[in-house]
Order: structure tokens, then sequence, then C-alpha cells
């Protein structure tokens, strides 16, 4: 368990919050002209980092709003925390 | 040629206070080539190599491991072995797996102490019944033990269960594979391990792999801790790390990596002589030998390599667990501990050829690959020697994800994610 500093509510308990996965995957522009390789790479695919890894998350029992965050999920440090839409803070 | 265990070696090497055991396997420094790398040690990983040995004549074998064999997800299950998965595909992987465990410890000339005292699953709410029910039915043509219970056998075959119908989730029924049951899994890594270097594997412990080479599309090699070696097959069994593997080989794999927890209680005299899950509530319990209590937890949701987990899901799974066996309210917990558990859409396993040539894997049994771990090995092995996987494992290749001809098993893991 860790803490996350929710860019709008400020630092609660991790349970409060639903991580959503690999972020800054973009939804195909054009569905109907992909491959089935394509959508495989799309729908399945994840990078799975093992350091620095950059991901959703949904604060779920708070102001439900969807975030960013940097994390290493190696120890579970979290490095940056930016809006939905915000360039991350760190490389 | 080593010593065979038996009643008599026991004896033998009570007289000399038990020092002069011989040691179960070698601890070689790797050759400069291999016909092919084993990577994990764990007992996937183990089972390949000694099947790769003993079914497909293969000599030339090692198996590379970061930290110790068995010292991964093979230590930190919680020994649970069943077969009543949904799907026809499903259901021969795991009764081929659970048709070797009931030959194993006789096989392997170890005991792994295979113990068939059933797998109860739990039904707390009217789709739960007709799920379980139907699961039943695909159990039992496709030939695997099966039987719906209601809530009165369910109290018959395990008295503790509170089976009162004012609880939070009532026990409306239950499904029993009575094959099904629990293993040693320290055991499982130790007796393959043997096994399979009594055949002239060499098992390469605090090896770690730092990259894979290759040569266009075929690979040629992996570099380690311990220096370069050439093979032109490479089987990659790193559970939680295949990703990382796969990254080295520029390849993706469509998994995630998450912590699965478990824990035991202090030990106590015999209550609860099967294993019981519920999906639903997420608790499973059961009894190990030593007359702990082995809990399951579930799977954190996000992505983690810290083999560290949530609080408040052990919170969750003792809130499920005190629930439906209030006699555990005063039990103490022990130990607790986490492992990574590499996650495929799906919920079943890939194990399969990729699109580099020499290059397999075998990865994503998420929480539940403790169990298939001799038909694994046997398959994995299969796959390997033939460049071909068998038709047991033709379903679980990686390019279903592509095809979509995917094999959902979210119902049948006993760990909802």
């Amino acid at each position: 368990m860790f803490l996350i500093n929710c860019p709008f509510c400020g630092e609660r308990e991790q349970s409060e919050f639903k991580a959503g996965g690999e972020a800054h995957i973009v939804r195909p522009k054009q569905p109907t002209e992909l491959s089935d390789d394509q959508w495989a790479e799309y729908l399945f695919m994840r990078k799975n980092i093992k350091g620095i890894q950059f991901e959703r998350w949904n604060h779920i029992h708070g102001c439900r709003k969807w975030f960013n965050m940097v994390r290493d999920t190696s120890n579970d440090e979290i490095k940056a925390v930016y809006k939905m839409g915000e360039k991350p803070p760190v490389k | 040629m080593k010593n065979k265990y038996s009643i008599f070696s026991l004896i033998k090497n009570a007289f000399s206070y038990h020092e002069n055991w011989e040691k179960a396997w070698k601890d070689p420094e790797p050759k400069k080539e291999y016909d092919v790398v084993i990577i994990g040690g764990g007992g996937h990983g183990l089972a390949t190599a000694y099947y790769l040995a003993k079914k497909h004549n293969m000599k030339n074998i090692a198996v590379v491991e970061k930290g110790w064999i068995g010292g991964g997800n093979t230590g930190r299950n919680t020994t649970i072995i069943r077969s009543n998965y949904l799907w026809d595909a499903s259901a021969g992987l795991y009764d081929h797996a659970l048709k070797i465990w009931e030959g194993l410890s006789q096989e392997l000339n170890y005991n792994v102490m295979f113990s068939q005292r059933g797998v109860m699953n739990l039904a707390h709410n009217l789709q739960d019944v007709r799920d379980l029910k139907r699961r039943t039915h695909a159990n039992r043509l496709n030939g695997i033990d099966a039987v719906y219970l209601n809530t009165e056998e369910v109290k018959k075959f395990c008295p503790i269960i509170n089976t009162s119908p004012d609880i939070r989730y009532p026990v409306l029924g239950g499904t029993l594979q009575k094959r099904a049951g629990t293993a040693r899994h320290d055991a499982v890594a130790w007796g393959y391990a043997r096994g399979a270097d009594e055949m002239g594997v060499d098992i390469i412990q605090n090896c770690e792999v730092k990259g894979i080479k290759r040569n266009g599309d075929t690979v040629e090699g992996i570099e380690t801790t311990k220096g370069f070696i050439k093979t032109n097959k490479i089987g990659v069994v790193a559970a939680g790390h295949s990703s990382v593997i796969a990254n080295m080989a520029g390849l993706r794999l469509p998994l995630e990596s998450k912590p699965l927890q478990a824990l035991v209680s202090e030990p106590v005299k015999p209550i609860i002589d099967t294993v019981v899950m519920s999906n639903a509530v997420h608790a499973y319990v059961s009894q190990s030998d030593k007359g702990e209590l082995v809990i399951g937890a579930g799977t954190d949701d996000y992505v983690s390599y810290s083999q560290k987990g949530s609080h408040d899901i052990v919170e969750g799974t003792l809130n499920a667990i005190l629930e439906l066996y209030p006699i555990f309210s005063r039990m103490r917990m022990l130990r607790q501990w986490g492992g990574i558990v590499d996650i495929c859409p799906d919920a079943s396993p890939i194990i399969s050829k990729t699109s580099i040539k020499g290059l397999y894997f075998n990865c994503g049994w998420g929480t539940g690959g403790f169990k298939a771990t001799p038909g694994s090995g046997d398959l994995f092995a299969h796959t390997i020697a033939n460049d071909e996987p068998h038709k047991l494992n033709a379903a679980f290749n990686l390019n279903r994800f592509v095809s979509g001809d995917l094999v959902d098993e979210h119902g049948a893991a006993a760990v909802a994610h």
C-alpha cells in the first residue's frame, strides 16, 4: 500500500484508487483501416515495464477523475502525477 | 547414477546422522554452448528441462535462474491442484497435468506429497450457481470428475463453513472435484531439479539473463551475469518477469505483472481436510501438513514487480474468510508474502513459438500456474523439441491475440482479475 497524491484532492490512500493500466495508448484514428496485427497491438500488447512506467489511475472512491502517474514498478515509488492531456513532467 | 530414495536409504543415512546424503543436484558453471537454454528455474522451467531430457532425448540443456531454484512463484503459491476448467482446450491442458501429478512422486522418486483431498468451489448468488452448474456439465463432458453440491452437501463435506442464509454472501451451493488437491511446492521444484540433473541438465543458479542475442529473426544466445551462453533454442519460463525477457528480444507480449498475496496462520490441529475456494467473495483456504491455514488473497490491480501487495487486499480476503468460517476468528496470521504473476487478457496461459526462430515462451499463467507444472513442462518440452506445439497446447499460442480465438477462463480462475 502506498499514498497517492491525487491532482484534484491531494494525498489519499491507494485503496481509494483504481489502476487503469498503461497510459498514452492512443485509440486508432481510423479503426476500419486497421489490420488484425494492429488491433492486437492496440488491445492486448503491453509494455509491462519493470522500472519507470506511465499509467492511468482513477480516484474511484473520491473525485472519480482520471489522471496519469509516473511510477517505478520495481519498488512502487511514485515519481509524479499529472492531469489527463498534460505532458509527463519527467522522462 | 544417483542413489534411489527409499526406506532403506533413509535407515542407512540415519546411521551417519543424515550428514552424508548425496547432493540432489550439482551446482555447475555454465558451458560455452547448449542445445537448449531454459530461462527460469521454477517448477515449470525445471519440468521443461526434465521432459526435454527424458522424452526428447536432448542432453545438452541448461536451466538458468537469477536467484535460487523454486524461489519465485513456485515457492510462493498456495499449492492447489485442480483441472475443473470450462473450455475444452483448458480442460485438456489442466487434466493432462493432473494425470501426471497422480504418478509424479513415483516417477521422480521424490515425494511431492500430492494429496487428492478435493477442491470445492462455492456459489454465493444465482449467477454463480448457473455458472458452476454449467462448468460441472462441461467438465463431465470432458471426462473430468466434477459434481455439483447443494448447501447441505457443502456443509456435510466441510462442516466448519457457515451456511447460514443470513450472511452477506450466503453459500447457495458449490462444485467438488475429488481428484483435485494440493502438493508440496518446494518438493516439486527439487524433485524435477534432481531428475533433470541426473540426466545431465546443468542447473545454473544466481545467473541473471541480461540480454538476448539475435541475428535477424534467429536467436544466437543469451548474455548473463556469468557471461555469454551460445544456443539456438531458448525457452523462457520467467513468470512475472516474462515481459522483461521479451523486451530484451524486442518482442511484445499481452501480459501485465501484478502482485498476488498469500498468508499462513499459526499451526493448529487438523480442522479443514479439503480445499475451499470462493471466487465471488475472494477467499480460499486449505490446511498444510504442518497445520497452518494456507490462505490465498487476490491480485492488486496495478502493475508491480515489488513482490509486495496492498494491505487492503489481505483485509478483504480475511473479512470473507471470517464470515465463511467464524471458527477462525481468533486465529493469528504468521506470515504474509507476495509473488508477481503475469496475467493474460483471457486468463489463460501462453505456451508458444514466437515470431523469432528458436525463441519460445511459456508464460501468462497468472494466478494459477502451480497446478499445471508437470503438464506445462511436458507440453513446452514438446513444443521446443519439435518446433511445433502439441495438440494439447496448440490453442495456447501467442497468435490467438491476433486471431481473436481467446480461451476465456476468467470464470474458472479461482482469483477474479
